[in-house]
């Protein structure tokens, strides 16, 4: 059959051309995964630049749209990082933003998904507990370590402290792997439903009358996606505020 | 048996993970519409810790297809 692809092949990096630059001695390629990415982090500034712009008292659909990611994202560090975490609204809302549109430009067919590749998701991580960290130790000081001691009887602290710590390092990895493998699976998905309804239609008869089957089921399973791919964002958002707010108040609530 | 249906097979093992993954999102959901419906009032206030557990639970399931794609493609 020469209509039928690998499930795998729509997630391949693929690097045109000669390399623009090179960075001790590695070729670096403008990507498709690039072009995405210039894409998304341009449609995102207009989103919410521009619409909100004029600033109307009775909004367009464009604005209250743009007013309603920021309200979101406002109530969002509110409820979980009170108010010492409204310092990290413009980083929150990027990140929300960023990995949003990500995965809804990879809903559209033909669109590579950037946050199906692990290293795009993993430099986010990256970035969300470093920052973290960062805020943590600049708040605290040494202090911040007190972040692995758990409030428990001492006995029990000599094995709650290496899995407070362990735990706190495989962060970035459940973060990432999170959001990687919920993209990888529901395009995987995706398209193995869709070479089925291709292999059914080709086969003539009464079999590419049943292909309307499979065809129903990519719709829904695409609804299913649209859930996914802002669930995901929602909750790549939500346990940065969660960090943040760690980093924040340490083990008091705020 | 071959290096190639040993993979095979292991990448089947692996998809087990789901079994847990489907009963922590059965017992999620069904949990919080059981909370939901003795005390509707609250129900709308923990839909945030619904939706963060679901992605926590559906996670889990995931690493195992993770692992599954790591077996299949080294």
């Amino acid at each position: 059959m020469a209509m039928t692809m690998h499930p795998m092949e729509q997630f391949e990096v693929s690097m045109h051309g000669a390399p623009m630059f090179h960075v001790l001695g590695q070729p670096i390629y403008f990507s498709n995964q690039a072009v995405v990415m210039c894409a998304v982090v341009l449609v995102g500034a207009l989103l919410l630049t521009v619409l909100v712009g004029k600033n109307r008292l009775v909004p367009t659909r464009g604005q209250s749209m743009a007013e309603m990611a920021y309200e979101f994202i406002g109530s969002m560090i509110d409820q979980t990082a009170g108010h010492a975490g409204y310092r990290f609204f413009p980083f929150v809302l990027a990140i929300f933003m960023f990995v949003l549109l990500s995965n809804y430009f990879g809903l559209i067919p033909g669109v590579f998904t950037i946050t199906s590749q692990i290293a795009v998701n993993f430099a986010l991580a990256i970035l969300v507990v470093g920052t973290a960290v960062v805020v943590g130790v600049a708040k605290h000081g040494i202090r911040f370590l007190t972040l692995f001691v758990p409030k428990a009887p001492v006995l029990l602290l000599p094995l709650l402290i290496p899995i407070e710590i362990i735990s706190f390092l495989t962060r970035p990895v459940s973060l990432s792997v999170r959001l990687f493998a919920n993209m990888l699976a529901g395009h995987t998905m995706l398209n193995v439903f869709g070479g089925f309804v291709v292999a059914l239609g080709a086969a003539g008869g009464i079999l590419s009358v049943v292909s309307i089957g499979p065809m129903f089921m990519i719709i829904a399973v695409m609804a299913l996606e649209f859930l996914v791919a802002f669930l995901q964002a929602y909750v790549f958002a939500m346990l940065t505020c969660i960090y943040l707010n760690e980093a924040l108040h340490l083990h008091d609530h705020h | 048996m071959s290096v190639e249906a040993a993979k095979m097979i292991g990448a089947g093992l692996a998809c087990i993970a789901l079994v847990g993954a489907g009963i922590g999102i059965g017992d999620l959901w069904g949990r919080y519409l059981e909370g939901a419906l003795r005390n509707p009032g609250a129900a709308a206030g923990q839909t945030t810790n619904l939706l963060l557990g679901f992605a926590l639970v559906e996670a889990t399931g995931l690493y195992g297809l993770v692992i599954a794609l790591i077996i299949l493609f080294t």
